[in-house]
């Protein structure tokens, strides 16, 4: 089946915020928003949820922390304790200032890098992955909005757009391939 | 304008006057000879006396400073050592309590010059609220100074190494190493640098004050006292920067003279700012809820929340830096400072790295809660009582060793000088307007959105 999508281009980021109120306060279905950078305030005007990315890197870090402390206990403890500046490694606790460093780095290590994977598998992002990018223009200083035409009247729909300022407006028939 | 709350004054009043006779008593009880000691640590029960005799041998041993090594006290020497201490702990009290609040007044005031040198725009709105805590400065200074002539006209001995037999070679408690370090530990050195500091502290906070205050009354446009303002806070950065270490070597780690630590000025920095950006919240947030400062929003109070925030993991950082390498090296005239800590200052040692580190972190982690008042009330309380344990730890180990306790010496004075901030700073707010409203970064300020 194929749905109808209108895109919307605009020359401006406040023109853009100031539409998406409009857009949305009309009932409009925006399905995307391509921007060149990143605009300050524009979630939060689309109506997106929070990122829940903040829980899922502190969840990180306590892994990267029990890691670091697990790894330092195997090595340095258990498997290989040497005396060390006349400090003999029998305990973990007794040599704990010296493993905080380790552990500090492993926290933040994957806290960083598991984020960063979470982040791209959320937004379905891999090496080689064709862009899915409507219009170039928008790698450089144009603004896309994508509504969902569906059952509402294309002719209104673009004269609405219009008027919140879209420079230029296209109906675009895609294939429901997803 | 902001009046005075009748509340308020009052408030301060009556810590001030509660302080001040927590402080007296405590003047009052210091035993003046050893017999005096002997009926006080009979008194305090033969558990706690018990332990504290013992405790203390084994501290004394790990000292090492204040006596030629090796010697086995006696009785009566023992008597005579625990009678100094107790002298010495009103005077430790009082000290660390105006230090503390001196170190806020300070520590506001650098910020407020990071502010002016970074031209920020953020943080405007808060100037008044800044410039009516170093308002606090200039008295604070006095105290200090008068405390510091004090100790070196001998009128108290928490300065170890100012005790003059120290230094001379004839005498039997000669001290090598103090000796050595005479170049900069001598009094006349130290009260001139004393008064160079205070001297360059409140000649910025004068200046700055008066020309934040032209450029409100100045035409609009002309923008000369914001310019003056800039490079004056540039120039007084660099100054305070240099000034801030030597200062805490000399009122702080002077304590121990033996010992040293090359990032002890950072540490103290450190302290200093984060207790001070929890002030500033503190003070904002109070003006706030009574209906004054109508133009601060959430957003300046969760950008002060994340200062505290990264402050305070910033303390740890550098506080642990201290920590890991003394303890690592394991070099005895270094690990005696950790060591008389850990085995005689154990709760306070541990407990300040929770309360100034745990604490904060696990409360304000989350950006939701930085907005949110109480929350910011909750956690900045427990900073500023861990950071006054923290100065606690830093100068007591050295002037009563073993013989602490957080009574009425300390808290009185902790409520005194508690008192007379809440009252200088309110009483400055109520000179000039809320709103500095010639800073050109003013619209920006007033719309700051995070």
């Amino acid at each position: 089946m194929a749905s109808k999508v209108i895109h919307a281009i605009y020359n401006d980021d406040d023109i853009l915020l100031n539409a998406v109120k409009a857009v949305r306060s009309e009932h409009y279905h925006i399905e995307e928003i391509y921007t060149p950078f990143p605009v300050h305030g524009l979630e939060k005007a689309m109506g997106l949820a929070d990122t829940r990315i903040a829980i899922t890197s502190f969840m990180y870090g306590l892994v990267g922390l029990g890691v670091a402390i697990l790894m330092m206990n195997y090595i340095m403890i258990e498997d290989w304790p040497q005396d060390i500046g006349g400090k003999p490694s029998f305990s973990y606790i007794e040599n704990m200032p010296a493993f905080v460093p380790i552990m500090f780095e492993m926290t933040v290590f994957f806290a960083a890098h598991l984020m960063v994977i979470t982040f791209y598998m959320r937004s379905k992002l891999w090496p080689f992955k064709k862009a899915e990018n409507p219009d170039v223009r928008t790698t450089d200083d144009h603004f896309l909005m994508a509504i969902d035409a569906g059952s509402k009247d294309v002719d209104e729909v673009s004269r609405f757009l219009s008027e919140t300022g879209a420079i230029e407006i296209s109906l675009i028939e895609k294939e429901d391939d997803h | 304008m902001y009046t005075l709350p009748n509340k308020v004054k009052l408030f301060a009043i009556i810590f001030m006057v509660v302080g001040a006779i927590g402080m007296v008593t405590g003047f009052m009880s210091a035993p003046s000879s050893t017999e005096e000691v002997k009926e006080m640590m009979a008194s305090h029960g033969d558990g706690h006396g018990g332990d504290h005799g013992g405790d203390h041998g084994e501290a004394k041993a790990t000292h090492g400073g204040d006596h030629e090594e090796g010697t086995h006290m006696s009785e009566e020497e023992h008597l005579e050592h625990v009678l100094h201490q107790l002298q010495n702990r009103p005077w430790s009290a009082l000290y660390i309590a105006s230090f503390f609040f001196f170190m806020i007044a300070l520590g506001t005031l650098a910020f407020y010059a990071i502010q002016h040198a970074a031209q920020a725009g953020w943080s405007p709105v808060l100037f008044r609220v800044m410039e009516g805590i170093t308002a606090y400065l200039p008295i604070a200074s006095i105290i200090i100074l008068v405390l510091l002539v004090l100790s070196v006209m001998h009128v108290n001995h928490i300065f170890h190494w100012m005790e003059p037999e120290l230094v001379n070679p004839e005498s039997d408690k000669f001290d090598k190493l103090i000796a050595g370090k005479q170049g900069w530990l001598n009094t006349t050195g130290f009260l001139a640098r004393a008064v160079i500091y205070l001297i360059g502290f409140n000649l910025y906070r004068y200046f700055s004050r008066k020309w934040t205050l032209k450029q409100d009354s100045a035409e609009p446009g002309d923008t000369r006292w914001f310019k003056r303002n800039f490079k004056l806070s540039a120039g007084f950065l660099v100054f305070f920067i240099y000034v801030e270490s030597m200062m805490s070597w000399d009122w702080i780690m002077s304590f121990d003279p033996h010992w040293f630590s090359t990032l002890f000025g950072w540490y103290v920095f450190a302290g200093m700012m984060v207790s001070a950006i929890t002030v500033i919240a503190m003070v904002t947030i109070f003006l706030k809820s009574q209906g004054h400062l109508e133009f601060v929003n959430d957003s300046h109070i969760h950008d002060l929340a994340k200062f505290m925030f990264g402050f305070s993991i910033f303390w740890t950082y550098l506080w642990f830096s201290q920590f890991m390498l003394i303890w690592y090296a394991n070099i005895p005239e270094e690990v005696t400072y950790f060591v008389t800590r850990i085995e005689d200052y154990k709760l306070p040692f541990f407990g300040m790295l929770a309360m100034n580190f745990i604490f904060p972190v696990l409360l304000l982690m989350n950006s939701d809660y930085k907005r949110v008042n109480w929350f910011v009330i909750l956690t900045g309380i427990v900073i500023l009582a861990g950071h006054y344990i923290d100065v606690f730890n830093m100068v007591m180990p050295a002037t009563v060793g073993a013989s602490w306790y957080i009574g009425l010496p300390e808290l009185g004075a902790l409520c005194f000088f508690f008192g007379l901030f809440v009252w200088v700073v309110f009483s400055a707010l109520t000179k000039a307007p809320l709103l500095a409203k010639g800073s050109p970064f003013m619209k920006e300020s007033k719309h700051f959105h995070y």
